[in-house]
């Protein structure tokens, strides 16, 4: 069983902080196929967040795949997100943290790098589409 | 719970052009919302904009001047068969400070023909809160915990909060707001909350209902309030009325350099030169409080939350 916590300053939806837990839960493999799910009430006895952002929540990841609501048991994990395996991303993490470490080197602080990551990111996903 | 049934139900509150006027005062104007069933909703809005008023109307303890309000589809009335479906916790918690908990449960329970009093127990338990001590003796934050107990216990469907948290520290406004969520996710409630705390009611709310001026500004889901408004920053330019005509201006400031707008509208803004952000919550509340409700937005409050 796994807790969500929710950042109320983060920006993210409380519904899509849920949804990211719980893949990164299942990316990371804390999650497994079969396991239940916190049902709505104890989440929102937990962490104070409107019911219907949890039902919202589970919804978009059993419209994923990712879970399945069984009527009158809970929610249970049906399968994984896609992607590579946890392994990937130890090694991806590896080369990024060698990265970060150079560009700290070369004087740029938290600020600039994390705003050279979006800006990255974006100009690639538009290379993509393009 | 289901919420693809809850939503096609009557809404829980609906009000049309509530009027409340008190000698030569209006305390609300024109008031035209709705609150679906089953959610949670904002009451937000300036000192003296007519919260209190419109939750005294809800809860059947005043009576409109004009215009119609109704809650589940009956006027608010000082009778039983209303009450029993309607709880109202004022600001001021209304508790008696000899008696404990357990006293205020039994006469609860003398007065109320549906009275939960084990799960009442039970959350207050949960919370560590002495139910044998009176309760003049708790602190702030356990007297309100102890009132929305209570509150609770009587299981109603519109449950009518006016700012239960303002004085609490944080963690106890934490154990209000998931006793509050839990009993929301455990029966078919809805629940209005007039609260300043942003932050809170971003946490717990789905719906919004705001107040300025004694007129509602905004109603509708959270979600798709957001989404109907954009935050546009540019170079600094005279703005009148609307952004190519797509999106009225609810809001500008201007620096000698730079002009930054709260814009409503759909689909996208064309001219690069703006750079468009999504807005937060709060800052679209600020943006209509510094309004004093010019007309038109009326006609565009009906427009989002998908309600009549």
């Amino acid at each position: 069983m796994i807790s969500f916590r929710i950042d109320s300053h983060s920006g993210v939806p409380p519904y899509l902080q849920v949804v990211q837990q719980v893949r990164q839960a299942l990316r990371v493999g804390v999650l497994q196929v079969g396991d239940q799910l916190p049902t709505v009430r104890e989440v929102v006895a937990a962490v104070a967040i409107n019911p219907n952002t949890v039902l919202k929540a589970y919804r978009d990841l059993e419209r994923e795949g990712l879970v399945e609501g069984r009527p009158g048991q809970g929610t249970f994990v049906k399968g994984l997100p896609p992607g590579p395996p946890p392994q990937t991303h130890t090694g991806l993490a590896r080369s990024l943290s060698r990265w970060v470490a150079s560009a700290r080197q070369a004087g740029l602080d938290d600020e600039a790098i994390e705003a050279l990551v979006h800006s990255t990111l974006r100009e690639t996903r538009g290379a993509g589409v393009a | 719970m289901n919420l693809a049934t809850r939503e096609r139900a009557v809404p829980a509150v609906e009000t049309f052009g509530l009027t409340k006027r008190y000698g030569a005062t209006v305390a609300l104007s024109g008031c035209t919302i709705a609150v679906p069933q089953g959610s949670i909703c904002a009451l937000v809005g300036p000192n003296g904009a007519g919260k209190t008023t419109l939750l005294r109307l809800l809860a059947g303890l005043s009576r409109p001047s004009g215009g119609r309000v109704e809650v589940f589809g009956q006027q608010p009335a000082q009778d039983p068969g209303f009450l029993t479906d309607v709880g109202f916790l004022a600001q001021e918690i209304p508790l008696w400070r000899r008696f404990s908990a357990a006293d205020h449960l039994d006469v609860g329970a003398h007065l109320n023909t549906r009275w939960d009093r084990d799960g009442a127990e039970d959350r207050l338990r949960q919370l560590s809160i002495p139910l044998d001590r009176p309760v003049g003796n708790l602190s702030g934050g356990q007297r309100a915990q102890v009132a929305l107990g209570l509150a609770l216990a009587k299981q109603p469907r519109l449950l009518l909060l006016d700012e239960p948290v303002a004085a609490l520290d944080p963690l106890a406004r934490r154990h209000f707001l998931s006793m509050l969520t839990e009993a929301v996710a455990g029966w078919d409630l809805t629940v209005v909350i007039s609260s300043h705390l942003i932050g809170d009611l971003e946490r717990v709310c789905d719906h919004l209902v705001l107040l300025s001026a004694s007129r509602p500004q905004l109603c509708g889901g959270i979600d798709q309030l957001m989404a109907a408004h954009k935050v546009l920053t540019g170079s600094r330019r005279v703005v009148t009325g609307s952004v190519e005509g797509t999106h009225a201006v609810i809001d500008a400031h201007h620096t000698p350099r730079q002009t930054t707008l709260v814009v409503r509208g759909e689909g996208p803004v064309l001219d690069p030169d703006w750079d468009v952000s999504e807005i937060g919550l709060e800052e679209l509340i600020l943006a209509y409080m510094a309004q004093d409700g010019p007309p038109g937005v009326g006609d565009q409050l009906n427009a989002v939350g998908g309600q009549r």
